[in-house]
């Protein structure tokens, strides 16, 4: 909204395009067999590979990195909390529960019906999560990760408890832990809703920023909270939903880009969110490279890479948060 | 005009505001006294619909705050609140800015541009406009509360305690720009004091409340006498006349 947040210059623009592009074109070229990307167009065969393979693991790693991060920033702003993203709060959980029902009752439901289940279970989830983080007293902002992390843990724990009584824990471990490997074309396009969602969240970015100053402020102004709140439900709801069913959750990207995004520069959403959702692809992008390289030729999964990175750095934000108030 | 009628408001079981009925025709500076807890903060809420009603009828330029669409309302009215926390890091002129948002709902025209300029020039914010509110004092947030919701540029303004944390040379300036918007641009302005002799030396009309009723309304010479601030906080103060404008010398 305001023509005073283009603080960063246009240089930090091109130089973060410049790196996210070279993460793209790197996540092409990585993997056990081979892609040469010279010769991509004259060969039919690497063509192929491209096209099947690489070509839809980068896409899936983009939206799903991008999705990630705008969820978690929607969800900090919901919760006016910077402590909580989909993953920890039982967004994550309530989908890979919803799916996991489905998939118990209807085994043959076909992938968009147990993603709108999943995002409905999400939704309910995540709806309880704020319902009950709006209550916590605010002087004690730890309280609400706190509830959030006990709250995704019993929901969680329910489903793994159903998964082992239907001898499904194989197929849960899928879902809760994040993996491009097995992306495939024709097996993740339902992904490119999550950029729709972005695309919602761009153009309610100013009531965003509205919101997280507050119930009151944000009446003040004219804005229908509740309305807002639902939409911004919505949102986190469906980007978690599909990113659990299609790849498996992905930790810590909705906590970690936000939070580094606000301290760089604030937290107007109209100013901030491109940044955010490029900061997720890149992270995103990035892990999986990672992964794929580490112990060549076999794979870690983004989930497993991202634990470990995206734990670092929430570490790193909580001491710092210690030192600054 | 905002026409307060019989509103009453209950907390549980906890009578907070009793029957309450009051007129405030267009134009001018209202102040709005009375001991802690008295209620103020909770009517001003009710007429900014920031609570629901649960008795009366409240309304500003003929819309029922209650039926009237919120987004409607912010373009008649603002309000600042008393305790307003900012959590977010924004900067001064992006919160400023804000105050234009049920204009153009997100959409700076060069207008727009121009009235927030106005605002931050107007409360001496120049200088920090680039600042994270968070690094602000508190007072210098406060002015910046006091610009945003200026900025909203409505015919009602109602403002608690928005003296808070200024020193005396911006409480004076807030003040004098009460005045001068309510004078030039015909402005209504509805402000809860704890400073009575503010409201004296710069408001139109004073209202008294005390236990969720009002107690006394009148101008600044009626309401600043000894009998009548006794009733209302309990205690007798000199009152002087200065300028012929009455002041209380409630600190002896
Ligand atoms: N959330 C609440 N729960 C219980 N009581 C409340 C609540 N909010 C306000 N009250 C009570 O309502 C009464 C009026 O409060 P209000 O904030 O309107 O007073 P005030 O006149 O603005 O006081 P002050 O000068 O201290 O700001 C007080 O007795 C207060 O304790
Ligand atoms: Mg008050």
């Amino acid at each position: 909204m305001i023509s005073a947040v283009s603080k960063p210059s246009l240089w930090t623009g091109l130089i973060a395009g410049l790196g996210l592009a070279v993460l793209f074109v790197l996540s092409l070229a990585v993997g056990v067999s081979p892609l040469p990307l010279n010769k991509v167009l004259s060969d039919p065969e690497a063509m192929q590979l491209l096209a099947v393979s690489r070509l839809p693991r980068t896409f899936a790693a983009v939206l799903c990195g991008a999705g990630l991060a705008i969820a978690g920033l929607i969800m900090q702003t919901l919760s006016r909390n910077r402590f909580v993203e989909p993953a920890t709060a039982g967004t994550a959980q309530s989908a890979e529960l919803g799916i996991l029902l489905v998939t118990l009752l209807f085994p043959a439901a076909a992938l968009w019906v147990k993603t709108l289940v999943a995002g409905g279970a999400a939704l309910v989830g995540t709806s309880v999560f704020l319902a009950t983080a709006h209550r916590l007293p605010p002087q004690q902002p730890f309280l609400v990760p706190l509830f959030g992390i006990v709250y995704g843990g019993v929901i969680g724990a329910v489903a793994t408890f159903a998964a082992w009584q239907a001898d499904l824990l194989q197929f849960l471990s899928v879902w809760t832990n994040g993996e491009f490997s097995g992306v495939l074309r024709g097996r993740y396009e339902l992904l490119w809703i999550a950029a729709l969602m972005v695309a919602v969240a761009w153009i309610v970015a100013d009531r965003l920023t509205i919101m997280a100053l507050g119930r009151e402020a944000s009446i003040g102004l004219g804005i229908d909270y509740a309305r807002m709140m639902q939409i911004g439900l919505v949102i986190v709801s469906v980007i978690t939903a599909l990113a659990v069913v299609i790849v498996g959750m992905i930790p810590f990207v909705g906590l970690a880009v936000p939070n580094i995004v606000s301290r760089l520069m604030g937290d107007n959403v109209r100013g901030t969110l491109g940044w955010v959702a490029a900061g997720g692809a890149g992270l995103v992008l990035a892990c999986d490279i990672a992964g794929r390289l580490l112990r060549y030729p076999y794979e870690i999964p983004v989930g497993t890479v991202m634990g470990v990175v995206g734990g670092a750095v929430f570490l790193w934000l909580l001491f710092r948060r210690g030192g600054h108030g | 005009m905002i026409r307060i009628e019989n509103v009453s408001f209950k907390h549980r079981a906890t009578p907070i505001l009793s029957d309450i009925s009051l007129d405030i025709p267009k134009g001018g500076v209202v102040a709005l006294i009375g001991p802690n807890g008295a209620g103020k903060s909770t009517l001003l809420s009710l007429v900014a619909r920031l609570q629901p009603l649960q008795a009366g009828v409240i309304s500003v330029d003929g819309l029922p705050v209650d039926t009237t669409p919120s987004r409607d309302l912010a373009k008649v009215l603002a309000i600042l609140r008393q305790d307003t926390t900012i959590a977010s890091r924004l900067r001064v002129r992006e919160l400023v800015g804000f105050g234009r948002f049920p204009h153009g709902r997100g959409r700076l025209t060069q207008e727009d541009d121009a009235i927030v300029d106005a605002a931050v020039a107007q409360f001496d914010l120049t200088d920090l406009s680039d600042r994270f509110i968070e690094t602000l004092s508190g007072g210098q947030r406060q002015r910046a509360l006091v610009a945003m919701a200026f900025a909203q540029d409505t015919d009602y303004l109602l403002l608690d305690e928005p003296l808070n944390n200024l020193d005396m040379y911006y409480a004076r300036a807030l003040m004098r720009s009460l005045r001068s918007v309510a004078d030039a641009n015909g402005k209504t302005v509805v402000i809860v004091l704890h400073d009575i002799n503010q409201a004296s030396a710069h408001a139109d009309r004073i209202v008294a409340m005390k236990s969720g009723r009002i107690i006394a309304d009148g101008t600044p010479g009626e309401i600043l006498t000894p009998d009548m601030l006794d009733t209302v906080f309990g205690f007798r103060m000199r009152v002087e006349t200065i300028e012929g404008k009455p002041f209380a010398l409630h600190q002896l």
